[in-house]
């Protein structure tokens, strides 16, 4: 068994589950706030007074008569995603990239028929999916069509940029990469690849995968270490922008590139994981450290976007 | 945003685990609650034996019993009598055990059992009206020998505890002068001893003591001579002047009243017999409880029903504190935060390996038929209702089958809670859709894990014993979880999570 000791661990400043809960999300975060990242559907409007873009909005369906209406409202559309709005973790989002006949084929190339995709209806109004169980709502989004310089790197599904927000600076950055493992997830623990990202110039730095480095992607086979983020500082900026409309001191922020509408947000999380730590090979604590110790915040999004990237970029 | 001062929450947590413990020791020293399980006390069974001969006609006995004698604390009363009516009188500082019956006739025999616990912080209490010395006259040439002696001893004292010494000691047989000589005789001598105090204006009287052998019988009880010095009663040994109640010395008999009355008999006596018993400190304790004011602070008083209800719920917290610690420090996942700690409540009643067999049996058949609903495309809610319904026929064909197969083991099931165990099966068939047996195989055996672990430290003794009989201490293992709810470490699997990142150092 490999160990390393708590003394290296705070030397790399790593931040652990207790702290965050303690020192971090408890202290700076409101309770107040979270059903605004716990509801996709309240952060999307949120977000929107804030100019920060999402994914179009097809349809809403809050009661179960309404799924009737779906049927009607998918027929038109090559591809969409449905999702539970108080879904964590990826949890319950189904995307459809098209149609054959009158199946719909998912992200994995699976085909599945409406009855199916009414079922999963109703699985998420009633709370299946949601955090505590409660009866929930679903919402169809337009699909997001990932820019083709990033959905290279991916194994299906649309990669995404998780930026931890700190008091408004985005302090880390990291971009997931979906594989067979995590079945076109692009959730960590289920084995999708983090690349840590530099926050001053958004290159890639590492990469993990089940908190293993590794350098190639374990399907697409490309390598991870020349990655480049384009339009970076504006996706920083948006990051920022994210904790006026919200007001959680401590977040993640997911963002995709839409090969047409340039970056998205996708959704905010209260909780952030740790493993962004282990895909950028640094700790979070120096970082926030920092912006805990500055006596004179920055006001704007982009000043606190040029901020972090000229004290946290890499040398 | 400036954190909060975190020293309040240290003090306070300070606060309570001082308190549960102080007042834990507290009440171990007062009430005498044994720390451990099994402890035994020495308690001496003395038995009264009264035997008259009736004449014919109603009787009344009155037996003098002690009254708070130093040094003991009385645990039971009891009497043996066939036919008599019996009840203890209080009067005047004197307790009397009275018989009675109407017609009697022939030899009676009459027993009182009473149980004492040595108890070296027993003290004889202040008499509610102060003694007073009793006027005695003697005659001549009595009154000059008195006077001469009295006058002697006074001149060699200063206080009534030395003056009392002092005429003890005037009054034996190598020191006797002729005055002395004119006055003693050895059948008056303590009598005498008690008219002389009282006559020089120090209370006295004549105590009856008992001492304390194990398993001796017919025993009589020992004349001893108490004085007032103004505050307490004092003994005295009428031989040797020595002061004070010798050790494993029963004071029966303290105060005027004589020892034994029969009225409508003859021949009375009184003999004793006594023995030394061991009896659980704890059954000490709750035999005390209500006696000592600080008896309301324990759960004896409750009915028996509720008792051992509380016995169950007070092992909760320490399931409590094994979760906390298991999830914090050592970082085990779980499936729901508390399951663990009402599987592990249902294992100390099944037993362990019985009721891992049950559990893992009714989780695993649930599952099979988890699979089947979730194919129906039910809402959830009613997908858990039928999901508790075939928990329970599960349970139900399991004990049915169990017991005709000869195993009562079987039966053991229906002591898990049926709705965490439908939830548990609904998560744990969601984990598996979602993220793969690997995961369901790490938070299931987690969860049993932590169950397991819960159980061994509910299912000691010394875990029950403690608190139940304590239940103060639960402030402890308050304060230890408000702890661990600060803790800011990493845990212990953090260490393994974290490990590549020593490439990084």
């Amino acid at each position: 068994m490999d160990w390393i000791s708590p003394r290296r661990l705070n030397r790399l400043g790593m931040l652990n589950m207790n702290r965050r809960n303690v020192d971090y999300i408890a202290r700076y975060n409101e309770r107040s706030s979270y059903p605004l990242v716990d509801n996709k559907l309240k952060t999307k409007l949120a977000v929107a007074e804030y100019g920060v873009t999402t994914p179009r909005l097809l349809q809403v369906v809050r009661q179960q008569h309404e799924i009737s209406h779906f049927r009607e409202m998918a027929e038109g559309l090559g591809g969409f995603a449905i999702k539970p709005a108080k879904g964590s973790g990826g949890k319950g989002i189904t995307v459809i990239t098209g149609r054959d006949d009158d199946n719909y084929i998912k992200a994995s190339g699976a085909r599945v028929a409406a009855p199916d995709l009414e079922r999963h209806l109703t699985n998420i109004l009633a709370g299946l999916y949601s955090l505590a169980g409660s009866p929930d709502v679903a919402i169809v989004e337009n699909l997001v069509e990932s820019a083709p310089s990033l959905a290279k790197f991916s194994y299906q599904g649309v990669p995404d940029i998780r930026i931890v927000v700190f008091q408004g600076y985005p302090v880390m950055a990291m971009l997931r990469l979906a594989t067979k493992a995590s079945d076109g997830k692009a959730n960590l623990h289920q084995g999708a690849v983090g690349v840590g990202l530099d926050i001053g110039t958004g290159r890639s730095l590492n990469a993990v995968q089940f908190n293993r480095p590794i350098t190639l992607h374990p399907d697409t086979g490309l390598a991870l270490e020349n990655i480049n983020i384009e339009a970076w500082e504006d996706m920083l900026e948006m990051a920022a922008r994210c904790y006026e409309a919200t007001g959680l001191g401590y977040m993640g922020v997911d963002l995709v590139v839409d090969a047409n509408e340039g970056p998205l947000l996708l959704e905010l999380n209260a909780r952030p994981g740790l493993a962004i730590q282990m895909a950028n090979g640094r700790g979070l604590l120096p970082r926030l450290r920092t912006i805990e110790s500055l006596k004179r915040p920055h006001f704007t999004p982009r000043e606190r976007a040029n901020y972090a990237m000229n004290v946290f970029g890499a040398l | 945003m400036k954190p909060r001062s975190r020293l309040p929450f240290y003090v306070a947590v300070f606060l309570l685990i001082s308190a549960g413990i102080s007042l834990a020791v507290w009440r171990h020293i007062e009430l005498g609650i044994p720390w451990l399980t099994g402890e035994q006390r020495p308690v001496w069974m003395i038995e009264a034996r009264v035997d008259f001969d009736a004449d014919d006609n109603a009787v009344q006995a009155s037996l003098n019993v002690p009254d708070q004698p130093p040094g003991f604390r009385i645990l039971s009363e009891q009497a043996a009598s066939p036919g008599y009516g019996f009840s203890i009188i209080e009067k005047s500082g004197n307790r009397t055990a009275e018989w009675t019956k109407r017609d009697v006739s022939g030899p009676q025999t009459l027993y009182f059992k009473a149980q004492f616990i040595p108890d070296e912080t027993a003290l004889s209490q202040k008499p509610a009206k102060e003694p007073k010395a009793r006027k005695v006259f003697f005659e001549e040439p009595q009154a000059t020998a008195v006077r001469e002696l009295l006058a002697q001893a006074n001149a060699r004292s200063s206080t009534p505890e030395s003056m009392t010494r002092e005429l003890i000691r005037l009054m034996q047989p190598d020191t006797r002068t002729q005055n002395t000589t004119l006055l003693v005789a050895e059948e008056n001598y303590l009598d005498l001893l008690v008219d002389m105090l009282n006559h020089s204006g120090i209370p006295a009287r004549i105590a009856d003591g008992l001492k304390l052998e194990d398993a001796r019988r017919r025993q009589s009880l020992m004349s001893f001579l108490q004085i007032y010095n103004g505050q307490q009663w004092l003994t005295f040994d009428p031989k040797n002047a020595e002061q004070g109640v010798p050790e494993s010395l029963l004071l029966w008999r303290q105060g005027s009243a004589s020892l034994l009355d029969v009225v409508g008999g003859d021949n009375s006596e009184v003999s004793f017999s006594m023995l030394r018993q061991t009896v659980p400190a704890l059954q000490l304790a709750t035999m005390q409880a209500d006696s000592n004011g600080l008896g309301f602070l324990s759960f004896y008083e409750l009915p028996i029903e509720e008792q051992s209800m509380f016995r169950m719920l007070l092992l909760l917290p320490l399931g409590a504190l094994v979760v906390a610690f298991m999830r914090i420090v050592i970082g085990i996942r779980t499936s729901g935060t508390f399951m663990p700690v009402l599987i592990a409540v249902a294992f100390v009643q099944t037993t362990l390996v019985p009721g891992l067999i049950a559990f893992l049996s009714v989780v695993s058949i649930g599952l099979m038929m988890r699979g089947y609903l979730s194919s129906l495309n039910l809402l959830l809610v009613s997908r858990i209702s039928a999901l508790i319904i075939l928990v329970i026929f599960i349970t139900a064909g399991l004990s049915i089958i169990g017991y005709q197969m000869g195993f009562n083991t079987g039966m053991t099931v229906t002591f898990f809670p049926m709705v965490i165990i439908a939830w548990t099966i609904e998560r744990m068939s969601i984990l598996w859709e979602e993220e793969g047996a690997n995961e369901v195989a790490v938070q299931g055996a987690g969860s049993l894990f932590v169950a397991i672990c819960a159980y061994l430290l509910m299912s000691t003794p010394l875990a029950g014993h403690l608190t139940f009989n304590f239940p103060e201490l639960h402030f402890a293992v308050l304060g230890l979880i408000l702890l661990m709810g600060q803790y800011t470490g990493y845990k212990l699997s953090e260490l393994k999570r974290f490990t590549p990142m020593r490439a990084y150092d």
